[in-house]
């Protein structure tokens, strides 16, 4: 690559990261005001996002140290919680190209996020050094930011507020998931089979008791592996979302 | 929470979590050619965030009814092409809005 290809590249992914830090910022701001009436202070909160750079996986650690648990109940929780990313990075192992080896895949497996996963996998293209680097910090910033403001600000603002904010990063999933869905019947399918299945564990009796964390790959990899198997992508150069 | 109480607890989420992402990224190494398995990873990331939206965004707000309102409204933005933070925010302000009415 060229000194001004890599240019490119990397401001395309700082394109694509910017709606994804944007939006990051809401959700990690409710996750700031959260840390705080955990008993945190602001840098310990703010700490818990720059090296976490998760949702979920943050929400529920919070309320275990809020729960004064174990370092053993902390490990499996966030291990059960945070084991889709797990089957993200397989994914991205198939979509990166040579410029992410070595010590790079050390590098770039720290911001393997729901989101810049997400539109890592839309890009046409391999994924590269320069383009996910672009596509991270964005992300990292608003995380991480957000989270220092909700910290710090989060105690004057009213609750009616703070609750149109819980509905942010679902906002951001709608926004990734829906236009797949209308371009490809493989995709929509995919979509409904994960939203039905995710609604059992919600609502079935005895389904309902399987941890949040365990449900979602449950749903995920029987949703994935049915589309997988009525609908085969055999396209090479496509790869990525379907 | 005492400094090292709390300094336990966040390296054992760090780093848990970073070596569930670090592992797979660095082990596989080689091109899956298998279909299935192809396809497979294909659909992962819309199956996990079709999961983790349904329903569990019915649920993020304090109340149904405006969840339901935001919900709705960020389906047919993002239909009709909305990028991400658009959709993002008009969903919160919907939220908030429709919290004056319940």
């Amino acid at each position: 690559m060229t000194r001004e290809e890599k240019r490119k590249s990397f401001l395309e992914g700082i394109r694509g990261g910017l709606p994804i830090g944007l939006g990051y910022f809401p959700v990690s701001f409710t996750l700031g005001i959260m840390s705080i009436s955990e008993g945190l202070n602001w840098w310990e909160a703010t700490m818990i996002s720059l090296f976490n750079m998760t949702s979920a996986g943050q929400f529920s650690g919070l309320t275990i140290m809020a729960a004064g648990g174990t370092l053993i109940e902390m490990a499996l929780n966030q291990f059960v919680i945070n084991l889709r990313y797990a089957l993200m990075s397989i994914t991205l192992s198939q979509k990166v190209d040579d410029s992410i080896t070595g010590g790079w895949r050390f590098l770039a497996a720290f911001s393997n996020t729901d989101e810049i996963f997400a539109m890592g996998m839309a890009r046409e293209r391999p994924v590269d050094r320069w383009f996910w680097e672009g596509l991270s910090i964005p992300p990292i910033l608003g995380w991480t930011l957000g989270t220092a403001f909700g910290a710090l600000l989060g105690s004057v603002l009213p609750q009616r507020l703070l609750d149109a904010f819980g509905i942010a990063i679902y906002g951001m999933f709608v926004a990734i998931i829906i236009p797949q869905a209308r371009k490809s019947r493989a995709a929509l399918f995919t979509l409904l089979l994960g939203a039905a299945l995710s609604c059992c564990f919600y609502y079935v009796p005895l389904l309902s008791r399987v941890p949040a964390g365990f449900s979602v790959i449950i749903c995920a990899v029987a949703a994935a592996c049915l589309a997988a198997l009525l609908f085969p992508v055999r396209d090479e150069e496509k790869g990525g979302c379907a | 929470m005492s400094f090292p109480r709390y300094l336990a607890y966040l390296l054992t989420m760090a780093g848990v979590t970073y070596l569930v992402r670090a592992v797979p990224l660095v082990l596989i190494r080689k091109k899956i050619t298998n279909v299935f398995l192809k396809s497979f990873l294909a659909y992962i990331p819309i199956a996990v965030l079709s999961a983790m939206t349904f329903p569990g965004i019915l649920y993020s707000t304090g109340s149904m009814g405006s969840a339901l309102v935001g919900t709705l409204g960020a389906i047919i933005l993002s239909y009709l092409g909305a990028n991400l933070p658009v959709v993002a925010s008009v969903a919160c302000v919907l939220v908030y809005v429709t919290g004056f009415f319940l």
